[in-house]
Order: structure tokens, then C-alpha cells, then sequence
């Protein structure tokens, strides 16, 4: 179970409770229950197949796209149950960016990719997009790099510039909560400090939300750290304590290196 | 040893032969094509055998054979003349001729009926015309110029009267309609329209007279030739379509009459049931039905492959479905052409006639083979090829794309319109290059839904509404299934298969080249797609 931390505000603009995840036969998610606080960066570290990308997924509803997955139990996102039937899929995608392991820019140029997520909202003023994409661009520190290829195609880019496009393409619709799903685990350790820099930078606008394997990384960028292992959170808290102090055997083993 | 087969090297030697046999049986086929196809239309020298036993012959040497017992060899030669000798070609044995000569004066006539006719000219008789030159050739030259500028004329008034037919039978239909829905009550437009129509009638009538007497006139101006057995014969010049010396031509006035050739073979009608003159008619029918076809299939497959892909849950249902289309592919091309003929034909054409041409029955509008029923019969046969490359396209687009798409808010539709689309439109486009080469090159189903021997008029003209998708067309492979086995003088027709399979090769050719191109721009834009 969670603990109470002391950093989560009253108002937290994610809530999990008791949530359970099938897929088909698979007990995925095993009763998580967890809070996410506004403006601060939570990490989610474990083993591969402890279920972190598929909580991370579950914010955004991406599991809607798997057939087999069954969802139980609530995720309540600034208190309103994200799971009801009645509840709008496209706005809540829209509030809550996720940025993928693998870049994945469409092959578009980088102007289209970052006013992607406008367009299709309805938004085909030139000046707002311009204005948007200039934004995003620079909120994700790649302004200067693209600034005089913004026409040529996406798919040019390096790795590190290509996932940072993602990113500003997220930004782009000023959602509230940016989710990323280990988006180093591709690049190479320079990409990698500076997508570290930029959540430091973008943690002051949104929420983020990030899946690591890295365990430096989550030390390094996070506010809140949550251990899962096998489907079940193990342990959350504040990232010093639980890299310092954890309360739990199997945290302590993780984190010092003994499994996992 | 054993590292010689870990290697896999002979494995890598069996793919590179394989794919050489491949190669050499392709340019084996397309080699024979092309040197029979392209040698066809070279003006070939006349060559005048004095024989044995004291008779002449003259003509062009076609092949040359081993007499299977004797050993001694013969040859075939092209003698011309049909109306005289009563066949095209004659074998001769090699030792029974006694010299051979090139006559620089011998003369290739092709006319409008009966082959061509090899012989020498003796004199023009050209009734008021007045001919200023020294020699008949020349004067012959200079008569058949003026008879072409006559026959202009001649056809200008054609093309009145067929305007004034088209009018005339629009008015009978529309008579006939009138008539059907209640004699009394249309009685002024019956009336009015009657008369119009008696007034096209005549005017044509006139207009036939007229058109007969000048061509009557024409008819009168002949050339006198003698065969080399010595008959004479006159010959009108309306009936002559090209005149040669090809003995005494130069290699600039043989490329000349060849490219003479070329043109008339891809702009004029066939003349002579179908075994000579152009092949417009073919090309245009072959042509105008890929596309239509095109313009079915596409659209239809595509759709079809996205709701498969997109939208079907994947399930039993979706598995059979898939197999069903993949074996679709695979059923005999006769069959769809029965089915056309049952459900477009006879079941929709049937339909519609008794809907909106009631008063036309028994003669059927569209109840009968047309390029409309055909193309649609061969989209049916295509829209497999079209649906497997659609669906494979689809499926080799990376989930990350999609994914990043809708995590962006996008609908599925969205997703699909603005990136699967796009990205896919490579592989839309290979299986539609696929489909093309396959409805071009089909004969069997389009025999008994809409291909005819000889086609009256093009499925396209300046009459409303232009698109004539009831007429009938000639097609390239009909057409060399006919001209190759169904004409009556098939020794003469065979360059003509051959030129014929060359343009059908071209076009087909030329319609995936204009594909490939499009795909490979498409491709540079969408490099992520691999199909």
C-alpha cells in the first residue's frame, strides 16, 4: 500500500485506488493505490513486467487499445473518474500527453508534427500555430537545433532531437500531466542529460509522470519514486527516502542491486 | 566441406540462378516479341525468282526451311496478290530456282482490301485530273495526292451524315419513349419530333448521293500494274493505302515508311479483319477500361482492407473473411466473367433496362456487354490483389505511430485519415500496379461481357454525355486472340500478334513505370513505411 507522504498536497491531480488490470488471463495490476502530486515529477522504477507502463497507460486510457485488458477500480484524475463510460477519451488524451520509448515523429515535417495534436483539435489559424510551435519548441530545448529546417521532414532528426520533438509535440497541446514511458532507454547518455535537464525545466508548468529502468535517473530527476514488483506497488515516497531509507526488504534489495 | 555447406553458399548460388532463369525466360519472351513485332513494319526488298521450269515469282522471302526428308532446303516466300493467285504465300524448293534479281521498279501496294499487291506499274488513267510529271511512278505519286484531298472532302460530308444520324436516332429513341408512355396524349411532340426526324432522314439521303457520286467519280481514277506472271490489273487509287519501291528506297526513305507504319499502327483503324491497318481502337478500349477499372477497385479494396485491418475485431469471422479474399485471387478469370455476365449483365443491366428503357426492350441498353460491365467484372477479379497489399501496407506501420497519434487526442479516424493513410499509400500503390498488369492483359471473362471483334465507335466521343459506358470496345488481348486464331488468313496476321503483344507489353509497361514513379516520390516523403 502507499504510504501518506508528506509532499502530496490535499489536492492531488491523479488519484489511484484499488486498481486491478487483466489482460485476459494476466493479473497485471494487483490493487494499486497511489496519489500524484501537481508540478512535481513521480517515478516509477521495478523489474521489466512489474506492471509500471501499464499503470502509466492507464492515465491516458492507451489500454482502451488492448482487446484483452480489463480494468477494475478507480483512477481519478483532478477528482473526476477517468474509467466512466461517459467520460471523453479525445479531451482526456488531450489533458494528458505521454511521450513513448521509442520516438515516434511521424513522418510529417516538424512544423506538422508539432501542431499534430492542434490540428486535429480543430485549430488551423496559422498565427496560433505558429505561436504554439515556437513555444513547444523552445519549452522542449530544441528551438535553435530545428529552427531553420522546421519544413524538412521528421524523420532526419537524431534519436535525442527526434524524442524531444515528441515531447514538444506533447507540449504542444498544453496538457496538464506529461506521461513518459523510459523515454531514454534509446538514446545515448548526452540525449539522455538533456531530456534529464528539460523535466527539471518542464516540471514547473505540468506534472510528469515518468517509467524509468534507470534507477540513477529516477534519483537524479524525481520527486516522488514508487517501487512495483510483480503487478503490485511495493513502496512510494519521497525519492531521497527511498533511495536512502526504504521501509521495504525487496525496495532495499532492488535499489542496492540485488535483483531486478 | 562441412564449412562450405555452413556457409550457406550453395544456398546463396540456387537464389542467384534461380532469380537468372527468371530473367533469361523474361527476356527471352520480351526478346522474340520485340524482333518480330519491330522487323514487321521495315519495308523488306522484292525479290523476283526466275524458276526451273520457266515461270516468275515475286515477293518477299518470309523464312527458310530443311525439307524433313529430302534434306534439301525450301523457302517461304510472301507472292501477294490474294485476289490472283488466291493465297498470300508459297513455298519454294531451293533447287528449283534458277536466278534471283532485285527489280529496282517493282512496286508494294497495300490496299484497302485484298493484302498488298507486288508487281510493276504500267500507267496512270487519270480522268480530269492533269498530271504533269515524266514518269508514271511520279505521276502516280502526284494522283494519289490529288485523290486524297478529294476523299477529304468525302469525308467531311461522312461526318455530317453520321452527325446527322446520331440526331436522327436520338429522335427515334426519344419517339420510341413517347410513344411507350401514351400515343394521344404526346401527340404534338410526336408529331413535331416525326418531322424532325423525316428531315434528318432526307438531308442524310441526300447527302449519301452525293457522297456515293464523288466516290464514284474517284473510283474512276486507276493505275494500270502487271503481276510478274504478266496479268495486268487496274487498280483505283482510293483503294491504295501506301505505295513502295522498297528495292530501289534509301535507308532514310526506308525509316520514313516505317515510322509511316508506326504511326498508322497507333492512330488508324484496323483495316481487313483486324490483320492490318492501326490498332486505335484496341488501344483506347484497353486503356480507357484499366483505368475505369482502376477507379472501381481502388477506392473499393481500400476501404474494404481498412475495415479488415482497422476496425474488424479479430476473430474467426475476420480470419475466414481474410482467406475468402486471398482465395478470391485465385479463382479462374472465366468465372468472373460468367458472373458478370449473370449478375451485371443480365441481373443489373437487366434492371436498369426494364427501369429506364422499357421501350427500348427487347434491344437491350445495358443489359448487354459493355465497357461499364466489364470493368466492373474486373475490378471484382482485382480487388483482392488490392485489399492483401492495403492490409499488408496497413499492418506494417509501426504501433509507436499510431499510438503517438492518439495519445495526442486524435480519433481513430483521425489517425487513419492524416497518418496510416499517407503512409500506406506505397503499398496501395504496388498492389495497384499489380492489379493494372493483371485486367490488361485478361481475355477470358471480357469475351462475354463487353470485348467485340470490331467496334463501331469508341466508348468515348464529342457526343453527350462522352462517356459512352454502355458501347462495346476492342481490347489488345482479345485482339490477338482473334487476329492470331479466329482470322482467315492467318499466315498474314502473325507480325501482327507480335506488334500487337509489343503494344500490350508498352502499355502495361508504361502504366507501372507511371506508378512506380508516383510510389517512389510517395516513398521519399513516408521513409518509415518499408512494404
Amino acid at each position: 500500500m502507499a504510504q501518506t507522504q508528506e509532499q502530496i498536497s490535499a489536492n492531488p491531480i491523479l488519484s489511484v485506488s484499488d486498481l486491478n488490470l487483466h489482460y485476459g488471463e494476466a493479473h497485471a495490476l494487483k490493487g494499486v493505490s497511489l496519489e500524484m502530486a501537481r508540478h512535481q515529477v513521480t517515478a516509477f522504477i521495478g523489474p521489466s513486467g512489474c506492471g509500471k507502463s501499464t499503470l502509466l497507460r492507464c492515465f491516458n486510457r492507451m489500454n482502451d487499445l488492448v482487446e484483452s485488458a480489463r480494468i477494475e477500480g478507480s483512477i481519478r484524475f483532478n477528482g473526476d473518474e477517468i474509467n466512466d463510460p461517459g467520460a471523453d477519451v479525445i479531451s482526456l488524451r488531450r489533458r494528458i500527453g505521454m511521450v513513448f520509448q521509442q520516438s515516434n515523429p511521424f513522418p510529417k515535417s516538424i512544423y506538422e508534427n508539432i501542431v499534430y495534436g492542434l490540428r486535429i483539435a480543430g485549430i488551423n489559424d496559422k498565427s496560433t500555430l505558429d505561436e504554439a510551435m515556437e513555444r513547444s519548441l523552445k519549452s522542449a530545448a530544441i528551438w535553435n537545433e530545428v529552427k531553420d529546417r522546421l519544413h524538412d521532414s521528421a524523420l532526419g532528426l537524431s534519436g535525442g532531437q527526434a524524442q524531444r520533438i515528441c515531447i514538444a509535440r506533447a507540449i504542444a497541446v498544453n496538457p496538464e500531466i506529461i506521461l513518459m514511458d523510459e523515454p531514454c532507454s534509446a538514446l545515448d547518455p548526452l540525449s539522455t542529460l538533456k531530456i534529464e535537464e528539460l523535466i527539471e525545466e518542464l516540471k514547473n508548468k505540468y506534472t510528469i509522470v515518468i517509467v524509468t529502468h534507470n534507477m540513477q535517473q529516477a534519483a537524479r530527476v524525481s520527486d516522488v519514486t514508487a517501487f512495483f514488483y510483480l503487478g503490485e506497488l511495493i513502496e512510494a515516497g519521497v525519492t531521497r527516502k527511498i533511495f536512502t531509507n526504504p521501509e521495504k526488504k525487496q525496495t532495499e534489495d532492488y535499489i542496492t542491486g540485488r535483483f531486478g | 566441406m562441412k564449412i562450405f555447406w555452413k556457409t550457406g553458399e550453395p544456398f546463396v548460388l540456387a537464389t542467384g540462378a534461380s532469380l537468372a532463369i527468371i530473367l533469361v525466360m523474361s527476356l527471352a519472351l520480351v526478346g522474340v516479341v520485340m524482333v518480330n513485332g519491330l522487323g514487321y513494319f521495315w519495308p523488306q526488298a522484292l525479290v523476283r525468282l526466275e524458276l526451273k521450269d520457266g515461270s516468275f515469282a515475286l515477293g518477299q522471302i518470309t523464312q527458310h526451311e530443311k525439307i524433313p526428308i529430302s534434306g534439301a532446303q525450301r523457302i517461304q516466300i510472301k507472292v501477294a496478290n490474294r485476289d490472283i493467285f488466291g493465297q498470300d504465300f508459297r513455298w519454294i524448293d531451293e533447287k528449283d530456282i534458277a536466278s534471283r534479281s532485285l527489280p529496282a521498279d517493282a512496286v508494294l501496294l497495300e490496299r484497302r482490301e485484298h493484302g498488298d499487291y507486288f508487281g510493276y506499274l504500267k500507267g496512270v488513267t487519270a480522268e480530269g485530273l492533269t498530271l504533269t510529271m515524266s514518269t508514271p511512278y511520279e505521276n502516280l505519286l502526284q494522283a494519289m495526292k490529288m485523290v486524297s484531298i478529294k476523299l477529304d472532302d468525302t469525308r467531311k460530308i461522312k461526318k455530317q451524315m453520321s452527325k446527322l444520324n446520331h440526331d436522327a436516332e436520338d429522335h427515334r429513341l426519344k419517339l420510341q419513349k413517347l410513344e411507350y408512355r401514351g400515343k394521344e396524349k404526346n401527340a404534338v411532340a410526336i408529331n413535331e419530333l416525326t418531322a424532325a426526324r423525316e428531315k434528318e432522314m432526307s438531308e442524310f439521303t441526300r447527302l449519301n448521293e452525293q457522297a456515293t457520286a464523288t466516290q464514284n467519280e474517284i473510283a474512276r481514277i486507276t493505275a494500270q500494274f502487271s503481276d510478274v506472271t504478266g496479268t495486268s490489273k487496274d487498280i483505283a487509287l482510293m483503294e491504295i493505302v501506301a505505295l513502295q519501291r522498297p528495292n530501289s528506297m534509301s535507308f532514310l526513305a526506308k525509316c520514313g515508311a516505317y515510322l509511316e507504319r508506326v504511326r498508322e499502327l497507333l492512330l488508324d483503324d484496323p483495316r481487313e479483319s483486324n490483320t492490318e491497318g492501326g490498332l486505335f481502337p484496341a488501344i483506347f478500349g484497353t486503356v480507357m477500361m484499366v483505368l475505369l477499372m482502376s477507379v472501381f477497385s481502388l477506392p473499393l479494396g481500400v476501404v474494404a482492407a481498412i475495415y479488415l485491418r482497422e476496425y474488424a475485431r479479430d476473430g474467426l469471422m475476420t480470419r475466414m473473411l481474410r482467406i475468402a479474399v486471398n482465395n478470391l485471387a485465385g479463382v479462374p478469370s472465366i468465372v468472373y466473367g460468367v458472373f458478370g455476365l449473370g449478375f451485371f449483365i443480365y441481373g443489373i443491366g437487366g434492371s436498369i433496362d426494364s427501369l429506364f428503357f422499357p421501350e427500348r426492350l427487347p434491344t437491350p441498353t445495358f443489359g448487354t456487354g459493355g465497357i461499364l460491365w466489364s470493368s466492373l467484372t474486373l475490378a471484382l477479379l482485382t480487388v483482392p490483389v488490392v485489399i492483401v497489399a492495403t492490409e499488408e501496407s496497413l499492418a506494417s506501420i509501426p504501433k509507436g505511430i499510431r499510438e503517438g497519434s492518439l495519445a495526442l487526442g486524435a480519433t481513430k479516424f483521425q489517425t487513419l485519415m492524416k497518418i496510416l493513410l499517407p503512409m500506406a499509400t506505397p503499398g496501395i500503390m504496388t498492389g495497384l500496379i499489380l492489379s493494372m498488369a493483371r485486367a490488361a492483359g485478361e481475355v477470358a471473362p471480357l469475351m462475354i461481357i463487353g470485348v467485340v471483334k470490331l467496334a463501331p465507335t469508341l466508348p468515348f466521343d464529342t457526343n453527350f454525355p462522352f462517356f459512352h459506358m454502355d458501347r462495346k470496345f476492342m481490347h489488345l488481348g482479345f485482339h490477338i486472340y482473334d487476329v492470331g486464331f479466329q482470322s482467315p488468313n492467318v499466315e498474314a496476321a502473325k507480325p501482327m500478334v507480335y506488334v500487337t503483344t509489343l503494344l500490350l507489353l508498352a502499355i502495361v509497361i508504361i502504366a507501372s513505370s507511371t506508378a512506380i514513379y508516383l510510389r517512389n516520390r510517395m516513398r521519399s516523403k513516408y521513409t518509415t513505411s518499408t512494404f
